[in-house]
């Protein structure tokens, strides 16, 4: 049967309006309000409770979840449910995300909309499966081969992380493309207190569906009914017979592997279909900034002891403020150069050996002092510790 | 059997004009797949509308790119994972995997392990050519021993592959196997496959004279389907010999390859019972939330 979201049936498998879960249920609650009804998933610490969470819900509201045999065939399966017409979502966590790229990649060469939630741990390798870290903070970027753009996401509390799984989905809707909600073990295992939306209060987008003559539908160039460079969506079994392949294809969809202007013109539009949107898609909080001389710029769980050394500095009269980046691919740009400008000295707590630092660097401006403040092994940061930075810095 | 469309008619009806010619070289036994899978579709008269192909990397892997349907040229070894998803997404679909044996028994073997022993409801054909044809002539794991290849180039010293044999104990719900130059027998059974609940396997021997042909002093396609005449046995051959011949003829017919129909039986597929589950629990529920309001 296909899918059809059924907003009061969904209600009723998630249950009450406010409860204390975790963040791993809450990005299932998100997804599924959010309308997805296919997950495939492969177990790893700290994101198995995101598909256990699937595997409970899901059938009860009409959804599927598998769990297939690895995160290669869970990153497959979700590519081919989008294109049979669902919206649909896998979690891993950091060996899992590994084994994912090919197919991350694929989804973009592709222009499939579908989420992957990484509930990050450390590497290399296997590193510390029951503990947080914001190991593929680069990987999500970087992490698959050729060219592309990422959307990247980063919740700091068990309600973000419900909320940022619809927009997840949203995003991915909207651009045609895997969307990453980068949460963490520390954020994943997390309990705290969520209300769910009311349906009036949520925002649903969804992809815009192919509408045109079928024998003059182009498949992969700009949108032909609208002023978007993301083309609309030929659902298989909907009649527009579309080839999709993960070589470099024209506009038709088929295979143009040598020619230099087909692949210019493909990749140019991918990247630019969402880089175009920097300044729009740019999600950050800002606390405290208006007269602050020192700024951390923090991303998820890192921003809760941040958070709370600039209460601490604040207190001792320390004019410090806060950029929290609620997305971090794309990276906004505009915000931290402007900040740089602001500010004598930007700190960046991280949990990993530094990743976000370098485009922080990257488009600070030159006079503002940029400081990595790592962390690894597990552990978050203690608020003293970061106010220790603060000290040093003013 | 309805009447037999003659090739120009088949391939007006359901092949996409601009794409050929072919990346296929000459001998290759690949258009005889596409050929034995359009009649067999054009037997059943299947809604093309409503028919997905999907497929991995390699040259087989590029056949749905010629059909005039939709089509998922996936990744390497990937494509029942990704077919799975579609079919799970809309179950209405007829789902049909080209895949070769490097993409399927290779790199994708897991993935074909878990899609047959979940009998997902698709149609794979195989094309098993022995060879990684497209990077130029590789050792495959469906490789006769002592092949030469590129990457055997002093002999192939590792078992091959049986595939149809590793389908039949996941408990695939249709296994075939049939070299392309037994004109009717594939068209048979790609069609008993698309009719069968859930997984279903046919297996065809292709062959490759260029990158396989030529380094086993079989170049030519006559060399090839003569090669498959002379190792190949019906499974009820093999059978009876193995039940009332001597050590010497059972010695014989050990080491060739069974051809035929190695498993037909009638089961559901996943999603059928998927769908059991789904309705269970919703009756589940609605009885729970009966009467209650929110």
């Amino acid at each position: 049967m296909i899918y059809k979201r059924d907003p009061e049936r969904i209600r009723k498998v998630l249950g009450n309006k406010i409860q204390f879960i975790q963040g791993d249920m809450a990005v299932t609650y998100g997804a599924l309000l959010a309308g997805c009804s296919f997950f495939g998933g492969y177990p790893i610490t700290p994101a198995s409770e995101v598909a256990e969470g699937a595997a409970r819900l899901f059938p009860r509201a009409g959804g599927t979840f598998i769990q297939m045999e690895d995160e290669i065939g869970s990153m497959g399966a979700v590519i081919g449910a989008a294109w049979g017409g669902a919206k649909a979502m896998t979690a891993t966590s950091g060996p899992g995300f590994s084994l994912m790229m090919e197919n991350y990649g694929y989804a973009v060469m592709t222009e499939t909309p579908c989420v992957i939630c990484n509930v990050q741990r450390t590497g290399p390798s296997t590193g510390q499966p029951t503990l947080g870290a914001q190991g593929d903070m680069m990987q999500v970027r970087w992490g698959s081969h050729g060219d592309m753009e990422a959307i990247a996401l980063a919740p700091n509390t068990v309600q973000e992380s419900l909320d940022m799984s619809i927009e997840a989905f949203n995003l991915s809707e909207k651009y045609r493309h895997p969307v990453c909600l980068m949460t963490d073990g520390e954020i994943g295992h997390l309990r705290e207190k969520v209300v769910i939306p009311d349906e009036e209060d949520i925002r649903l987008v969804d992809r815009v569906p192919a509408t045109i003559e079928k024998d003059k539908f182009i498949p992969f160039s700009a949108s032909q009914t609208r002023d978007s460079k993301v083309p609309d969506f030929p659902t298989f079994g909907t009649g527009y017979r579309t080839y999709v392949t993960g070589l470099t294809h024209n506009k038709k969809g088929f295979p143009a592997t040598d020619k230099q202007k087909d692949h210019e013109e493909l990749i140019t539009r991918i990247v630019t279909k969402i880089s175009d949107h920097r300044e729009k898609l740019t999600m950050v909080e800002e606390t405290e900034l208006e007269d602050a001389e020192v700024a951390f710029v923090v991303y998820g769980a890192s921003a809760r002891p941040a958070e709370t050394a600039l209460a601490m500095a604040r207190e001792n009269g320390m004019k410090v403020g806060m950029l929290r980046m609620k997305m971090v691919w794309p990276f906004p740009i505009k915000k931290i150069n402007e900040l740089s400008k602001k500010v004598r000295t930007i700190i960046v707590p991280e949990m990993n050996l530094g990743q976000i630092v370098h485009p922080v660097r990257e488009f600070a401006s030159k006079d503002c002092d940029i400081v990595s403040a790592p962390k690894v092994g597990g552990e978050m940061h203690f608020p003293q510790e970061l106010y220790k930075y603060l000290e040093v810095e003013i | 059997m309805s009447d037999v469309m003659d090739a120009d008619k088949l391939r007006k009806k359901y092949l996409r004009d601009g794409m050929f010619p072919t990346i296929f070289c000459n001998g290759c036994g690949h258009g005889l797949g596409i050929d034995y899978t359009l009649r067999a579709i054009e037997e059943l008269q299947l809604d093309m509308d409503k028919v997905v192909f999907a497929s991995g990397i390699g040259c087989s892997s590029r056949i749905p790119g010629y059909i005039n349907a939709d089509g998922l040229h996936t990744a390497h070894g990937r494509a029942l994972a990704f077919a799975t998803g579609i079919k799970a997404a809309n179950p209405e679909l007829e789902i049909i995997v080209f895949t070769g044996d490097g993409d399927c028994a290779g790199i994708g073997g897991n993935h074909f392990i878990h899609a047959a022993r979940r009998n997902i409801d698709m149609t794979v054909i195989l094309l098993n050519n022995f060879i990684y044809g497209m990077t130029g002539g590789q050792l495959a794991p469906t490789a006769p021993m002592g092949s030469i290849s590129t990457t055997s180039p002093y002999g192939n010293i590792e078992q091959a592959f049986n595939i149809c044999e590793l389908a039949k104990a996941l408990g695939a719900a249709y296994v075939a196997r049939w070299p392309v130059s037994y004109p009717y027998q594939p068209i048979k059974s790609i069609k008993e496959g698309m009719q069968n609940r859930g997984f279903s396997l046919i297996e065809l021997m292709s062959p490759c004279p260029t990158a396989y042909g030529r380094r086993n002093k079989l170049s030519t396609i006559e060399d090839l389907w003569k090669w498959y005449e002379s190792n190949s046995i019906l499974i009820e051959e093999y059978e009876k010999v193995m039940r009332y011949g001597t050590e010497e003829e059972k010695e014989k017919v050990r080491g060739m390859l069974q051809i035929g129909v190695f498993q037909n039986v009638k089961k559901p597929g996943f999603f059928e019972e998927y769908e059991k589950l789904v309705q269970r629990m919703m009756k589940k529920d609605d009885e729970k939330f009966r009467g209650k309001t929110k």
